[in-house]
């Protein structure tokens, strides 16, 4: 018995995280779940690793907590979609070179049904101040993410201070909150990728899409070296080049899903 | 209806068709939890004896709180551990966050309170006579110690597999110090918690029909273990 219990330590311990920590270089991505969920990821990653002898180890979080993993130099690399956040996170000398990789855009979803009788409008401010006028359910992100960043912005620019039963914070995923808006009924502002990804299972529909104020830019940034020293200054500046390079347009400009574009390089 | 045999045929495809990256995750929660078990049974069994054996003021007071260790929420600890592990922390020059050590780690603390409960109830629940009898024929109280562990052996064996289930069902600790990152720190239960959040319900229920296989598996292994 204690041979036995002796042995499989030894094995588990050959076996185990040592192998996977040593093998290739391990470049830290933290990105936004609406990349890693849509599958860009999977399709953009592959030749870089491939190209580098690396790994790209991709966290998948919200904007705020991918900026705060930045900061605090647990990964090497962000990529995330709040102008603000990354505009001051390179400001305060956290990031540097920092690029636009590409965009998609944001659409305000809500239920067939229509209360609040938004469906159409091109003004998204002015269609989420009737959603709350209406009293109709409203499910936010909640979670300093991208898109719940871009939501609070809507909300000041509609000068609605949104609280009350009819307004849901999830504090989940984009997924998640997709979910919750088609089981309550409500509208639900999202990224068109995360949108199209769910479109065989969600009942929601596009009520309002195309005002400027929807524009979805997406920036890569790397964390300071000088602030910490362990980035992978060679690899990361790699990174950033292939994500800015004709090969990842390329790439990106020709990712489908469900027979629609999700992401754009201009 | 549809959904629950649409999980059932896919889990037995995953299954059947040795996918690569559902292969990953099976093993990276297989030895994760199995190094955390490890590591939970060699503090926790210790603990156990020693407090079931030994009589001093301020025992019932840490029976207590072991109890209430038990009840330790899985964020809790990863927040905690995320704290030590993250750059800007304590132990942060190891670069441990978001490795697989990280994991196990979180695992190793969920566990051994429950070993520890266990092997104490245990202890507590044999018969005195047994220690008193061995001390007597001139055993060491070390060699004491491990003759009452082999007497209790089944009941040891319960804390291990306790222990173990608690470490491999959970996703705080795996999901907040793993990271969920594919190919490295990407669990069952990580995998499961990302399949939901992209809407693949169907899917994410076939991970877990195949999750409850590989412990069936485990359970039937230790069971076989036991009978020797």
């Amino acid at each position: 018995m204690n041979r036995f219990l002796l042995l499989a330590l030894v094995v588990i311990l050959l076996l185990s995280p040592i192998s996977t920590v040593v093998a290739g270089e391990h470049l830290r991505l933290a990105t936004t779940t609406s990349t890693e969920n849509s599958g860009l990821l999977a399709e953009l990653l592959p030749p870089f690793e491939q190209a580098n002898a690396c790994q790209v180890d991709v966290i998948a979080v919200g904007t705020g907590k991918a900026i705060k993993l930045g900061e605090n130099g647990d990964v090497d690399i962000v990529l995330v979609h709040a102008r603000s956040k990354e505009d001051a996170f390179v400001a305060k000398g956290y990031g540097v070179d920092r690029r636009d990789v590409m965009y998609n855009d944001f659409v305000l979803l809500g239920p067939a049904s229509d209360p609040a009788g938004i469906k159409g409008m091109t003004d998204a401010a002015a269609a989420m101040a009737k959603v709350a006028q209406a009293r109709a359910t409203f499910v936010s992100r909640g979670d300093e993410s991208g898109t719940h960043i871009r939501e609070k912005q809507l909300w000041q620019a509609s000068s609605v201070t949104p609280g009350g039963d009819w307004y849901l914070e999830a504090g989940r995923g984009m997924g998640e909150v997709l979910v919750m808006a088609g089981e309550r009924q409500g509208y639900a502002l999202s990224d068109r990728g995360t949108y199209l990804a769910f479109l065989d299972k969600t009942e929601l529909q596009v009520a309002v899409e195309g005002d400027a104020r929807l524009f979805n830019p997406y920036g890569v940034i790397m964390v300071n070296p000088q602030k910490h020293p362990h980035v992978k200054v060679e690899l990361a500046t790699k990174f950033l080049d292939y994500l800015t390079s004709d090969q990842a347009k390329t790439l990106i400009n020709g990712y489908r899903r469900g027979g629609q574009q999700l992401f754009y390089v201009p | 209806m549809g959904y629950l045999t649409e999980s059932l045929t896919t889990a037995i495809g995953l299954i059947l068709s040795f996918d690569r990256e559902v292969q990953l995750t099976i093993w990276t929660s297989l030895y994760t939890s199995s190094v955390a078990i490890v590591f939970a049974a060699l503090l926790g069994i210790p603990a156990g004896v020693w407090l079931g054996i030994s009589r001093f003021r301020g025992r019932r007071l840490m029976i207590t709180l072991l109890n209430t260790l038990m009840a330790l929420p899985t964020v809790v600890v990863g927040l905690v551990l995320f704290g030590l592990f993250s750059r800007q922390g304590p132990a942060g020059s190891l670069g441990l966050l978001f490795t697989p050590w990280a994991m196990i780690a979180g695992q190793t603390v969920l566990a051994t309170p429950i070993v520890a409960n266990y092997v104490l109830s245990t202890v507590s629940g044999s018969d005195p006579r047994i220690l008193d009898t061995v001390l007597t024929l001139g055993a060491a109280r070390f060699q004491a110690c491990v003759q009452l562990l082999k007497e209790l052996r089944f009941g040891v064996m319960a804390a291990v597999i306790a222990g173990f289930g608690r470490v491999i069902a959970e996703v705080g600790v795996a999901m907040m110090l793993g990271g969920n990152i594919r190919g490295s720190t990407r669990t069952m239960t990580t995998a499961i918690a990302l399949e939901t959040s992209k809407g693949e319900f169907a899917f994410g229920l076939s991970l877990g029909i195949v999750l409850l296989g590989v412990a069936l598996l485990i359970n039937l292994l230790l069971n076989l273990l036991q009978q020797r």
